[in-house]
């Protein structure tokens, strides 16, 4: 286990660090993503997604709850998974989403507002916090387990 | 022709009769209220409220236009985007329904759908125009060249404009959904209470991004007493409404000018919103550009105006066969 600290100082700090957080992803990863509304995570997520060759426009799956972009690690395609559980009140609404086909997978996924779903998370995966310290500064702490 | 139009895209259920594209002869819509229990729409609970109401919704589509499933000459149904739990219920549906009756199909784009809404209620609009399409899901910027020829001009980067109006009604405590919770709140509000910022991205660009702003609401909120925001709130919800409004009417009428367009029409259920709308109209006015927009019902998710849209195609021969599928992000395509 490790723990990291970033201050940034912009959005696109937040996403210069998403994409160097990208070179420790691989196949199967999972990053949970918590804080307020705000705080950044979409952003963070887009950084993440660049790293990743992610052409296609990243947007907020908010509506849609997954989005699923085709991107590139090492040479090879993969599958990012973009989770949006914002909406999300009740788990067995997560459960009935079939988590585990993207959790257990072979492709990268990304939760937004994890902490909804914290029961289900792989024992693996990368947590980050999002806390707002101003208008543009982030704080930013990266765990990964 | 008569035409039948089912929608399932998110959380509405909706069916509707129209003949030739312009006359609505019923349009049905079930809102699944249940919803707003959660602040949104939960999309598992949707697809099975949408098992439970497509057969009641098509038959009372039917019913109320007093015709029969045999006087029925197209099905239209929107195949994407939106949730795909939802669509494949609607989907399925229309494709067994064309199936077992032998009539034909159409599947159509909820976006273009949207567009369709204006075309119906105005019979007499004829592109070239501009089209602002702004919902919950949805802001986008389409330049209609015709009927069927799309040009995607700009879209959002981050939020919708509808998803930032939910999320900021939600952080003001005004309900679900946020857009006529704020229209209604900011009548009565100050919109000039506090600017907000308005995201203008580069010179050139008809994108838009909604997330900066309701950032700043939320930071803006979390520093005020309770106190202090139980007397501001109807003020901040204007003023976030009216930064909103300012970016879509702004870029609105700087593609219509980029594209020599005179008419200018809003589509999706943002377009509802009372401000943008007036907005819209005396800019709009200063420079010679028509405005048009539905009525509210046919601006947010309705059946009538896939129906109005499935009657361009299918009256030009234009058919969808089954293997038609659910397209969660389809994007708008041209004819």
């Amino acid at each position: 286990m490790s723990v990291l600290s970033r201050k940034t100082k912009s959005p696109e700090g937040t996403k210069e660090l998403g994409r160097d957080l990208s070179q420790q992803l691989k196949p199967g990863s999972v990053v949970a993503l918590s804080g307020s509304l705000g705080s950044g995570k979409t952003v963070l997520v887009q950084g993440i997604c660049s790293g990743l060759g992610v052409e296609k426009a990243v947007t907020s799956p908010t509506f849609v709850i997954i989005n699923e972009y085709p991107g590139r690690l090492n040479e090879s395609s993969v599958w990012v998974y973009h989770f949006d559980l914002y909406r999300l009140e009740d788990v067995e609404e997560f459960i009935n989403l079939g988590y585990e086909e993207y959790f257990y997978g072979k492709g990268i996924t990304l939760i937004e507002w994890a902490e909804k779903v914290r029961e289900f998370l792989p024992k693996s995966r990368f947590e980050i916090n999002l806390k707002i310290i101003s208008e543009n500064e982030r704080e930013i702490i990266v765990g990964e387990f | 022709m008569l035409i039948l139009g089912i929608e399932t895209s998110c959380d509405e259920t909706a069916s509707s009769v129209v003949e030739d594209g312009s006359r609505i002869l019923s349009n049905v819509v079930y809102s699944q209220i249940v919803h707003n229990r959660y602040g949104g729409v939960v999309p598992e609970l949707a697809s099975r409220e949408h098992i439970r109401s497509i057969v009641p919704v098509v038959r009372a589509a039917l019913d109320e236009a007093g015709v029969s499933l045999e006087q029925i000459e197209g099905i239209a149904v929107t195949y994407g985007p939106g949730l795909v739990g939802s669509l494949l219920i609607g989907l399925s549906f229309a494709k067994a329904l064309s199936f077992s009756r032998g009539i034909p199909l159409i599947g159509i784009n909820h976006i273009e759908g949207h567009i369709f809404a204006n075309f119906l209620e105005h019979p007499d609009i004829s592109p070239p125009l501009v089209c602002l399409v702004i919902s919950g899901g949805h802001s986008t910027v389409v330049y209609v060249a015709d009927k069927g020829q799309y040009e995607l001009m700009g879209q959002t980067r981050d939020d919708a404009a509808g998803e930032a109006f939910d999320k900021v009604a939600k952080v003001l405590n005004l309900g679900y959904p946020g857009g006529p919770a704020i229209d209604r709140a900011s009548t009565r509000g100050d919109a000039d209470f506090f600017k907000f910022p308005r995201a203008r991205l580069e010179a050139e660009s008809f994108d838009f991004s909604f997330s900066g702003l309701k950032t700043a609401v939320a930071i803006f909120v979390s520093k005020l007493s309770e106190e202090e925001l139980k007397k501001h709130r109807i003020d901040i919800a204007a003023s976030f409404q009216e930064a909103v409004v300012d970016v879509l009417v702004e870029k609105g009428i700087r593609a219509c000018q980029k594209k020599n367009s005179d008419k200018i029409v809003l589509a999706g259920g943002v377009a509802g919103n009372r401000r943008l709308r007036e907005k819209l109209r005396s800019e709009a006015e200063k420079l010679k550009l028509q405005v048009f927009y539905p009525s509210p019902v046919l601006c947010t998710d309705n059946a009538a105006m896939i129906a109005a849209a499935g009657e361009f195609y299918l009256s030009r021969k234009k058919r969808s066969d089954l293997a038609l599928n659910a397209v969660p992000y389809a994007p708008l395509s041209s004819a």
